[in-house]
């Protein structure tokens, strides 16, 4: 009974299941009362899921939950707030053009003779984040805050309305290093008020760095309950997998090798933005055949209009681009393709992916005219390619007929990934190659980058992941600002010198 | 792999299924809500729907008018439907469909008499599709070049063409005490009564021959070339067409003029193979009901044409009905469809979704490959695991 009632969560044999699939086989969580609980796993695992029973989004087929003590058994969200129970989700749920005292209090508004009391409302929150130290201005508008900014303001919405269980779904996916331990210390100042904190993520260290606890899921059983000064990394990825597991940053990257093929040179490139006249700002950069060159930094500094700008969807103002020494600036992006360009676009589901065609038509997207005769599609031709690709990349389900729509993310990434590198290519652009893919997904992806690189492939990758930079190049970039900060070899950089570069400290031009 | 053969049929099925079945509980409300309306009127329901059957299947003269009405409704529906495959939705189809029928009746009348059909309808059908495809390039390049939105210069283009043509034909072109065109002199196109004589008296002609192929035309395009393949590709997600290189401004001006040749193409039933002459007038209407027909049609080649007739036999039907209640019933009924498929498909999506939930269980073949082999990680819901007895083994 006193075990029991310093429990702040307990789920019990929860199953839960979605068509025929159970996505929670008898999953069980337990969180004390004030603890920071890590919940780990893959894509898939069942970690959403159970927390999203946890939140009163979705009611468990069988099982048991218990919040503070309490049985609340497919409770309803409303219940679950008033219950105290807190959800902040990966993809921010804010209005951008109202103000953060607006969003904090939206839905729960003081009211005065029936009216918004925007003072109340303004004092309320400035008090709150007094109490908990989440800086954000209260009066600026939600659209001019940077994603950390706005990642407060979730926070601050959750505790406005009195959670004392927090849940955050990958919270630092889009942080920076210095936001991250921001974080960590708000989580921190909140866990020594008493509140109990639930973290989802895929980053061990961050398990390692903030938990003291952690939970690990895989295909929707819970594996392992441990206290996290009991256990490693290795430990951990392998739980996650089932099987042991290369971690990136084990690795060591091989010499550079020298190979004839293209080099990829950018000079003085300027390209706008939506919101800045120069989001790439006199760029240039020089990548070899067999060298990838990793551009680090915050997301929002350049890198999206970098990369776009050499994949031709973007135009640049000003600046040359050239591949083996042949300007391609003015190509389309067809002719870019053709002259050997291959682009993982960082938003796969926007931009890399046409989610209601198949996985076999999502396989020849930018290829449309070598897999068509007079302007006719070979269909024979489009599905013998997509049985290949399936199989080489093990895309799962392997049906190819199967829209993107209903492939998890880390098979839809796999199903770009199979497009842009299965083909004979020069240049290849990687945008966040791993975002929000699972440990499994991102060992596969860096494989295949370090094949590339090894076949003599010039690699430009641009990622907000310092671990997956650092562990995949022969050279580190750093944009801020968009401009490029810092350009440091490998054996040279660290994640605090690179840490630094990401927020501005140092503005060491570069070479 | 062999496991998921079985998977691709179900989903085939399931497609199929969900495309249909909303539009038929759709149907199924309109009759309903019209059979209310006729019990308020005070008549039998079912007195009057056999009455409107009778009128319109029951008869050869009656199907007859009904083919000839569902001819120009599947181009225009067509029109609005291959429009809305890119994303864009043309409202212009009634100016584009007078505008094809105006051209081919210039050309019927600039051609000697005695030209032999082989060449003359070829020729008229080509300005017909010209006609059409005139009007609908304007807000292409409208478009394409400065971004203006198609809904607004189609609608406007509507009053500024259905004016001029008017204008042209009773100004300059009309017979005396009339709002039409001489006679044509040739690339006229038979009726389908020289066929099949009981059809005597009905509209229908051989425009219904070439409906039937542009449909089939249409569907090929759209699902079996490359243009159709871009053309999809920026209709559902613009981004990633660009990514694949397809620039859209380019399919978005190729896409207009395309549905308005197809609507233009419609003009000929009218023109060439019922009056003879171009009247003034003489679209009324088909080409607004065609975005009801495309939307009905899910914007499906052969949907389209089905909804065309089932919106023919309405219309006809309430010439047919008209002695017990007012043809307005009809007109009335046609709306409620259009609304009831507008509301009804997400709902009946849902509901399809959750009666097929089968038993949950466990596909343990995958579980264990998953550990063994892959480096993926298991799969969203409902997604990797074949239903416990998808296996085709």
């Amino acid at each position: 009974m006193n075990a029991r009632s310093s429990l702040a969560v307990r789920m019990a044999r929860v199953d839960k299941a979605f068509g025929p699939v159970l996505a929670t086989k008898s999953a069980s969580l337990e969180v004390q009362l004030g603890e920071i609980h890590a919940l780990v796993g893959e894509n898939g695992a069942g970690k959403s899921t159970l927390m999203r029973i946890l939140g009163g989004l979705i009611a468990p087929d069988a099982g048991r939950v218990e919040v503070f003590g309490r049985e609340v058994t497919g409770w309803t969200t409303r219940a679950a707030i008033q219950a105290g129970v807190g959800v902040v989700h990966q993809h921010f749920m804010l209005v951008r053009p109202l103000t953060v005292a607006e969003n904090v209090v939206l839905g729960q508004e003081p009211k005065r003779f029936g009216l918004f009391d925007k003072a109340a409302a303004r004092r309320a929150v400035a008090e709150l984040i007094e109490r908990t130290g989440l800086r954000v201005p209260v009066d600026r508008p939600v659209s001019e805050l940077s994603v950390g900014g706005a990642q407060r303001v979730e926070i601050l919405k959750t505790l406005y309305r009195g959670a004392k269980l927090l849940v955050l779904d990958e919270p630092t996916a889009v942080l920076s290093p210095v936001e991250v331990r921001e974080l960590w210390g708000v989580l921190r100042s909140l866990q020594s008020g008493g509140a109990t904190v639930v973290l989802i993520t895929h980053k061990l260290d961050e398990v390692m760095e903030i938990s003291s606890r952690v939970t690990v899921m895989r295909r929707g059983e819970t594996i392992v309950s441990i206290a996290t000064r009991e256990t490693s990394p290795t430990e951990l990825a392998r739980a996650m997998v089932g099987r042991a597991v290369a971690l990136a940053s084990q690795q060591r990257q091989a010499e550079p090798v020298k190979q004839k093929g293209s080099a990829l040179e950018v000079r003085d490139l300027l390209v706008a933005g939506a919101r800045r006249a120069r989001a790439v700002d006199s760029v240039s950069l020089t990548v070899a055949p067999g060298e990838i060159l990793g551009v680090a930094g915050v997301e929002g500094n350049g890198q999206t209009e970098l990369v776009e700008a050499i994949a031709g969807l973007r135009p640049a103002s000003f600046g040359s681009i050239r591949l083996g020494g042949r300007e391609v600036a003015t190509f389309s992006v067809r002719e870019r393709i053709a002259a050997g360009f291959s682009h993982i676009p960082e938003d796969r589901q926007r931009r890399g992916l046409v989610l209601d065609y198949s996985v076999a038509e999502n396989l020849v997207l930018g290829l449309q005219e070598r897999f068509c005769r007079h302007g006719i599609l070979d269909r024979r031709a489009i599905a013998e390619r997509a049985r290949r690709l399936v199989a080489e990349f093990d895309i799962r389900p392997a049906d190819a007929q199967a829209p993107a729509r209903a492939l998890s993310g880390g098979n839809q990434q796999k199903v770009v990934i199979a497009r842009e590198m299965g083909r004979d290519f020069q240049v290849l652009l990687a945008a966040q190659p791993t975002r929000g893919v699972d440990v499994g997904a991102i060992e596969f992806i860096h494989g295949r980058l370090r094949e590339a690189r090894a076949a003599g492939k010039t690699i430009l990758l641009v990622s907000a992941d310092l671990n997956e930079v650092l562990a995949l190049s022969d050279r580190i970039a750093v944009m801020y600002g968009g401009r490029l900060v810092a350009l440091l070899p490998r054996a040279e950089a660290t994640v605090e010198i690179l840490g630094a570069q990401m927020t501005g400290a140092g503005r060491k031009e570069a070479a | 792999m062999l496991r998921f053969t079985g998977l691709a049929n179900q989903d085939r099925r399931r497609r199929l299924e969900e495309a249909l079945l909303p539009t038929l509980v759709a149907l199924l409300v309109a009759l309903v809500c019209g059979e209310l309306l006729i019990l308020a009127h005070g008549e039998s329901p079912a007195e009057v729907y056999r009455e409107l059957l009778q009128g319109t299947w029951g008869n050869a003269y009656g199907l007859g008018q009904v083919l000839f009405k569902a001819t120009t409704l599947t181009f225009t529906g067509l029109a609005v439907g291959l429009g809305l495959r890119a994303g864009l939705f043309n409202i212009g189809a009634e100016s584009q469909l007078a505008a094809g029928g105006f051209a081919a009746a210039l050309t019927g009348l600039a051609l000697p008499s005695g030209t032999p059909a082989l060449a003359a309808i070829p020729v008229c059908l080509l300005a017909a599709i010209l006609g059409g495809g005139l009007v609908g390039a304007v807000p292409g390049v409208l478009k394409a070049k400065f971004g203006a939105h198609e809904v607004i210069v189609t609608i406007m283009l509507n009053f500024v063409v259905l004016a001029a043509l008017n204008w042209v034909v009773v100004a300059h072109l009309h017979v005396p005490e009339s709002v039409h065109t001489p006679e044509i002199h040739a690339g006229g196109l038979a009726k389908l009564s020289r066929i099949f004589p009981s059809f005597h008296g009905s509209a229908a002609n051989l425009s219904l021959v070439v409906a039937l192929l542009t449909v089939i035309g249409t569907a090929f395009v759209l699902f079996r070339t490359r243009f159709g393949f871009d053309l999809r590709a920026v209709g559902l997600q613009p981004d990633a067409a660009e990514y694949g290189g397809v620039r859209p401004s380019r399919i978005y001006l190729l896409a207009l003029t395309f549905s308005g040749a197809l609507a233009g193409l419609g003009g000929i039933n009218s023109v060439l193979g019922y009056h003879g002459y171009y009247e003034d007038g003489f679209a009324g209407g088909a080409g607004f009901l065609g975005i009801a027909v495309a939307l009905v049609g899910r914007n499906d080649p052969f949907g389209i044409a089905l909804a065309a007739l089932f919106f023919a036999t309405l219309s006809q039907g309430g010439l047919a009905i008209h002695a017990l209640v007012p043809r307005q019933m009809m007109e009335v009924l046609q709306a409620i469809v259009i609304i009831a498929v507008a509301a009804s498909v997400p709902e009946v999506r849902r509901i399809l979704r959750l009666a097929r939930r089968p038993r949950p269980t466990i596909d343990r073949s995958s579980t264990a490959s998953t550990a063994a082999d892959g480096p993926a990680g298991p799969q969203e819901p409902g997604v990797n695991v074949s239903a416990g007895h998808g296996g085709s083994r």
